[in-house]
């Protein structure tokens, strides 16, 4: 299927002497790949939403795994499960896991590891940004689980005052423009953290009720927030990246708006480019000339279509490489991409539960 | 099965997103309140590979200096830790009353008393972690079914030995129990030590001997009962038969109270009553601005001081859910908001004299 609709592109690109959208006439990247991941028995990776290397070349990797679960309280219903951080070598052999049991650790959606070698996780269920020290101990927690699944509020008798009392996490449009939340942490299904120099944290939040990128200090106090929900300049439909370049301009993937969209660091809009498909992951390398890998998945499956471009930070599409599909060289969402190395990626997929070492000639 | 789950996870992003019930921020509305010096140890709490804490929901020490902290990991977990602050052991994994951590406290004997709002139960640990007593009963699986997700109630039952979310236990000299329940029934239960109701006083309200939301509570060596009324933004105090004394006010809405020297044998040194005006939670971060703050007051309701803040470093609280204060000037916080506990040492000796009401 997705040989006979790019085939019919080309096609239609010849047809019409090369003048479509830039997809057809960018060049194929030569490149390799390699599934990395060996895990002994009874370690079981499930899809990849995040890899990360640091600078050691240890290879994190957060991943949907295990089972996610239900306990019966007397009047609420406790969720719990269903993700786990695990450590492999440079060269893929597992080392240890990290951050057994600990709270939020239910779906997985992200994992970025810090200029510092801190591994951060991103969770779209708990609605939780975890740092992790470099030693494994927990450094800083963003974001707040919901206490319990799918319960009506408490209704007090008639006549009574309401409870004030709170726990789990609030968010909502408070009379803001329309998915914009509220300021602070109160994440809607997050996808995605970077720093800047300064070591200020951004959180793309994300593609659940709320539209926006979060800025929080170093230490976790919410500086600023930018964005809603809608089509035009800093406003996002889905907000799945987010990458931060050498000068502090913020790059975020808008996925729904099939784009990416440039800030700088207090949140002005700058611009946007786009021709790199339906945005899933993003990875800006850190040399002086900084590229972006930009992931694009353009079906729900990634058996139709996908593919990974190489842009310019103004844009200008290099190149791209890979289509979907389940055998090496092919992606099946690959929903996270590290690419410190310029060109010795580690990409994690979702539907195919592998990491792929690519090296790009 | 594991698709079903799946997709609760989603209704409950949904549920809490559009439900927006944005939680209450109280600023304290006393004036003039002296700042006491305080620092946080460093790195105190020291975990081994493989053990972390989740939300940090209690605190206590025992008499010889160890601390339990119980919080929700990815399950509800009982943590011990040397005076030191080094991981020693769990205790009570799998045990049938822990679902949803709320408190610990640490009675005179140093048995650990463990409150569960998943469960509805107190359960008494003797030291070595052996299950002394319960409270409160678990309901029925078959009833717990009935309540899987959109089906929650609210049951006010107000029943002897049944609770609705209760929060918190306190232990006077004598050694009877004193239960603040809770997020359902609004009332203050009082057991023998034997664990056989004695009596129950309290309603959802706000008028005196009623409460929105008891969250906490603590005696004093007169057997004289401090209730964290959070809803109400006030402190009730009842004496020993549970009879209205007071209501202290002015200091926010009261997350956890604590009070000094306890819980015993008596000892001649003054009692303090801690109380934090807790973060509510770390969004939305207005709060941060307004809240956060711990109040040390004597026993007569005269405030001495306050120290701290809102926020995640070190020394600033990211929402305290207990504080352990056996000793006035070493102050335990547990803290929901960046899964830590920390141990914070107060400087009263170093206070401004002149910025003192």
């Amino acid at each position: 299927m997705s040989r006979i609709i790019i085939a019919s592109v080309a096609a239609a690109a010849l047809a019409f002497g090369g003048s479509l959208a830039a997809q057809s006439g960018v060049s194929e990247l030569s490149f390799s790949a390699v599934d990395v991941l060996k895990t002994p028995k009874d370690v079981y990776v499930g899809e990849v939403a995040g890899v990360g290397a640091d600078s050691k070349g240890q290879i994190f990797v957060y991943t949907r795994t295990g089972h996610p679960y239900a306990t019966l309280g007397d009047n609420r219903t406790f969720s719990h499960g269903g993700s786990r951080l695990f450590v492999f070598d440079r060269s893929g052999n597992y080392v240890r896991e990290w951050g057994q049991d600990v709270y939020g650790f239910n779906a997985a959606i992200g994992l970025r590891v810090d200029p510092q070698d801190n591994v951060w996780t991103i969770d779209v269920a708990a609605n939780q940004v975890v740092k992790f020290n470099a030693d494994g101990s927990i450094g800083l927690v963003l974001g707040r689980k919901p206490e319990a699944i799918g319960v009506r509020p408490i209704q007090p008798p008639a006549g009574a005052p309401a409870a004030a009392a709170g726990g789990g996490g609030g968010q909502g449009q408070g009379g803001r423009a329309p998915g914009s939340g509220i300021p602070g942490s109160g994440f809607s299904r997050p996808t995605d953290v970077a720093w800047d120099k300064a070591g200020n944290i951004y959180v793309a939040d994300g593609i659940g009720n709320n539209n926006r990128i979060a800025k929080f200090d170093k230490d976790g106090r919410f500086i600023k927030h930018w964005g809603s929900t809608g089509t035009g300049p800093s406003q996002f439909t889905g907000v799945k990246a987010l990458a931060i370049s050498n000068t502090g301009d913020v790059y975020v993937a808008d996925a729904g708006n099939m784009r990416i969209q440039v800030f700088d660091s207090d949140g002005t809009f700058k611009s946007e480019f786009g021709n790199v498909g339906k945005p899933l992951a993003m990875c800006m390398t850190r040399g002086a000339t900084q590229y972006l890998y930009i992931s694009h998945a353009g079906d729900e499956d990634g058996m139709e279509d996908a593919t990974i471009y190489k842009t310019t930070l103004d844009g200008k599409v290099v190149g791209k490489f890979g289509t979907a599909g389940k055998l090496l060289k092919e992606f099946g969402l690959a929903n996270s991409i590290d690419c410190r190395n310029e060109n010795e990626l580690l990409v994690g997929e979702m539907t195919n539960w592998r990491v792929q070492r690519v090296t790009l000639k | 099965m594991t698709k079903l789950f799946t997709a609760g996870f989603l209704v409950a992003a949904a549920v809490i997103a559009t439900g927006s019930r944005l939680p209450a921020q109280t600023k304290a509305t006393v004036t003039n309140v002296a700042t006491i010096p305080h620092e946080a140890v460093a790195n105190f709490f020291k975990n081994p590979p493989g053990i972390y804490t989740g939300e940090n929901m209690g605190i206590a020490t025992n008499s010889k200096g160890n601390i339990y902290i119980f919080h929700r990991a990815n399950e509800t977990r009982l943590f011990e830790y040397s005076p030191q602050g080094q991981f020693v052991r769990e205790i009570g994994r799998g045990v049938y009353s822990h679902a949803f951590a709320h408190s610990v406290r640490v009675d005179a004997q140093d048995n650990i008393w463990t409150v569960d709002e998943g469960t509805d139960m107190l359960t008494k640990f003797s030291p070595e972690g052996k299950v002394l007593m319960t409270i409160g009963r678990r309901e029925d699986p078959v009833e717990m079914l009935g309540n899987m997700p959109g089906q929650g109630r609210f049951h006010g039952r107000n029943a002897k030995y049944r609770f609705g979310r209760e929060t918190d236990v306190a232990f006077d000299q004598q050694g009877n129990i004193f239960v603040s329940d809770g997020y359902f029934d609004g009332r203050v239960v009082k057991y023998d030590k034997n664990g056989r109701f004695v009596k129950a006083v309290g309603t959802r309200g706000n008028q005196n001997l009623q409460f929105n939301t008891p969250h906490s509570i603590a005696t004093d060596f007169q057997g004289n009962v401090y209730v964290g009324d959070r809803g109400n933004a006030r402190v009730q105090v009842l004496d020993n038969d549970l009879n209205w004394k007071a209501n202290f006010t002015g200091m926010g809405n009261p997350w956890a109270v604590c009070v000094s020297g306890g819980p015993g044998p008596k000892n001649p040194g003054e009692q303090f009553l801690y109380i934090s005006n807790s973060w509510q939670d770390s969004a939305p971060a207005a709060g941060a601005e307004i809240t956060g703050e711990v109040y040390k007051v004597k026993l007569d309701g005269t405030i001495v001081g306050k120290f701290g803040r809102a926020g995640k470093a070190a020394g600033e609280f990211a929402t305290i859910h207990q504080m352990d204060c056996r000793d006035p000037d070493v102050i335990f916080t547990a803290e929901i908001n960046n899964w830590r506990s920390q141990k914070i040492l107060l400087k009263p000796q170093a206070m401004k004299t002149s910025s003192r009401q």
